[in-house]
């Protein structure tokens, strides 16, 4: 396969940046959308020109690492799939493709097509997590859950915390990213002593990392690799009420 | 007080709030309408209604009040998370595609982009409104009429303003654009309040577009039938 690529070129988090195109010969359509990228950059190293930036680190769909805007979509065409698992046969011969980083005012760009998302780890910290000593590990059944909610639980749970969600929304809104760690705790017993300050905590910190709002386009959704539905946002929505009305809110 | 400026100044706080007020206005919309179908009824009907209406006195004010106070609240609302959400895209994307694969979630993607747009033209159309029928600037020759019992002839004023093509045409065109704001809204307050009961979510949402339908053809109807001579017979 033979592809025009346009590709954001971005020095730094300062500069502006610019789609720059290349022409690439030589794909196969086995090959994923980023070891078309690692061909690429092996001919732009050895002609002496700068490498293309790009995230990645586990290849296998479940690190969130590997980023990418691929023709407006974020991971690219294919619904349920991250960028690392994208592959070229989904493209044909004599395609343009143009690839941007995630844009929001929240992920700056740190360089061509990586940026820095560690706005997500800062609200991560102000609640997305329990508080537990952990020995050793306690009998199976000692706390009984529901399957049903243990099937919430785990849909919620498959969130990567890749981005995407962000990269979608028009408004760069967190909210499903947020309301997918929050529904996470929220259906498991062991969730529920933080369970009103923890929503409090993680939608405040959302709010002061500079994201915009839901306004219910539904973009996330449909970007998602993990296809994380938007309901957990209606039920974030809720948790936040709930506890806005919980003397947990004098405590946080 | 503290909860109530953390529930403002929050994001969630501050959809739930666009959410409720568009919920207000949604009803009195409703009402308003229904209220309106008198017309259907006749002379004396309408006149009636109308005078009832306005014996409320202060509770009248009240109430109008009250709507003012929503309206304020949903627009400033809407507008401050509508700049907000700007801000956080400072820099577009070079191709914009929609992620969404299914025409009618690309068509409410469309709706969603268009709330600021068609939230202003349905405040213009408000105030054209309200210089239509409760100040008489817009048909000034159909207001201030008395019917035979002495009461303000509401009646003849909107079969008056009606018969007049543009005013008719302003009216089908605003509740048009009111429609496609609630296109979004509708459904859009449901997911902003947090409803995700498993059954009563479907059931809620069909109630919502049944009323969204009512809304649009019931307030486009008087207009047009009236502006086409259905209304009244022989009139
Ligand atoms: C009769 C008048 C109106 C009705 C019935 C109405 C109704 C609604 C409803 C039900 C919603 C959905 C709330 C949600 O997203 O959860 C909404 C949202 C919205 N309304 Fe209105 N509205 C009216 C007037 C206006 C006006 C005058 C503006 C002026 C700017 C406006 C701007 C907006 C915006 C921007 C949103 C979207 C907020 C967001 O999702 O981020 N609306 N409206
Ligand atoms: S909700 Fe989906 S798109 Fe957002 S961070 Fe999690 S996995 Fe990525
Ligand atoms: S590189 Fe780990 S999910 Fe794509």
């Amino acid at each position: 396969m033979k592809l025009t690529l346009h590709i954001w070129r971005q020095p730094d988090r300062n500069s502006p940046g610019r789609l720059v195109t290349y022409q690439l010969d030589g794909v196969s359509p086995d090959m994923s959308f980023l070891e078309m990228l690692d061909l690429l950059n092996e001919q732009l190293a050895s002609s002496g020109q700068d490498p293309v930036a790009f995230d990645h680190d586990c290849r296998e769909g479940i690190c969130g690492m590997c980023s990418l805007v691929i023709n407006g979509v974020p991971h690219g065409p294919l619904q349920g799939t991250t960028t690392c698992q994208l592959h070229m046969r989904h493209f044909r011969d004599g395609d343009h493709i143009y690839i941007e980083p995630f844009r929001a005012k929240a992920f700056p760009v740190i360089k061509d097509l990586v940026v820095d998302r560690s706005a997500f780890d800062r609200i991560i910290e102000a609640g997305g997590y329990i508080s537990t000593n952990v020995g050793s590990a306690p009998e199976a059944n000692t706390i009984p859950v529901p399957k049903e909610e243990a099937d919430t639980a785990f849909d919620a749970a498959t969130c990567i915390g890749c981005g995407a969600c962000v990269a979608a929304c028009p408004n760069a809104s967190a909210m499903l990213f947020v309301a997918a760690k929050v529904a996470h705790f929220a259906h498991l017993p062991h969730g529920q002593p933080e369970r009103r300050r923890r929503v409090l905590r993680m939608v405040e910190e959302m709010d002061r990392q500079g994201f915009g709002n839901c306004s219910n386009y539904e973009e996330c959704e449909a970007a998602c690799p993990k296809e994380i539905s938007v309901k957990f946002i209606a039920e974030m929505n809720r948790e936040y009420l709930r506890a806005l009305c919980s003397p947990a809110a004098d405590q946080v | 007080m503290n909860r109530l400026q953390r529930l403002l100044n929050s994001s969630v706080g501050a959809k739930v709030m666009v959410a409720t007020t568009g919920l207000l206005l949604f009803g009195f919309v409703i009402v308003h309408l229904l209220g309106n179908l008198q017309i259907y009824r006749g002379q004396e009907a309408m006149n009636s209604y109308a005078k009832m209406l306005h014996d409320l006195g202060p509770l009248l004010w009240l109430a109008r009040l009250l709507l003012l106070a929503i309206f304020v609240v949903h627009l400033g609302l809407a507008i401050r998370l509508h700049r907000a959400n700007r801000q956080a895209r400072p820099e577009p994307y070079y191709v914009q595609h929609t992620a969404h694969r299914e025409p009618f979630h690309q068509r409410r993607v469309k709706a969603t982009r268009m709330m600021v747009i068609t939230g202003v033209v349905i405040l213009l159309f408000v105030l054209f409104h309200l210089m239509h029928f409760t100040f008489g600037w817009i048909n000034p020759q159909a207001y201030g009429k008395h019917d035979e019992a002495g009461r303000h002839d509401v009646f003849g004023m909107v079969i008056s303003g009606f018969q007049n093509p543009a005013i008719t045409l302003t009216y089908v065109v605003a509740m048009l654009l009111l429609g496609w704001h609630l296109f979004h809204g509708a459904v859009s307050t449901l997911q902003s309040l947090g409803l995700t009961h498993p059954v009563w979510r479907p059931v809620v949402e069909k109630v919502l577009w049944a009323l969204l339908i009512f809304v649009v053809v019931g307030n486009c109807f008087i207009p047009l039938s009236i502006l086409l001579g259905l209304w009244p017979p022989g009139g």
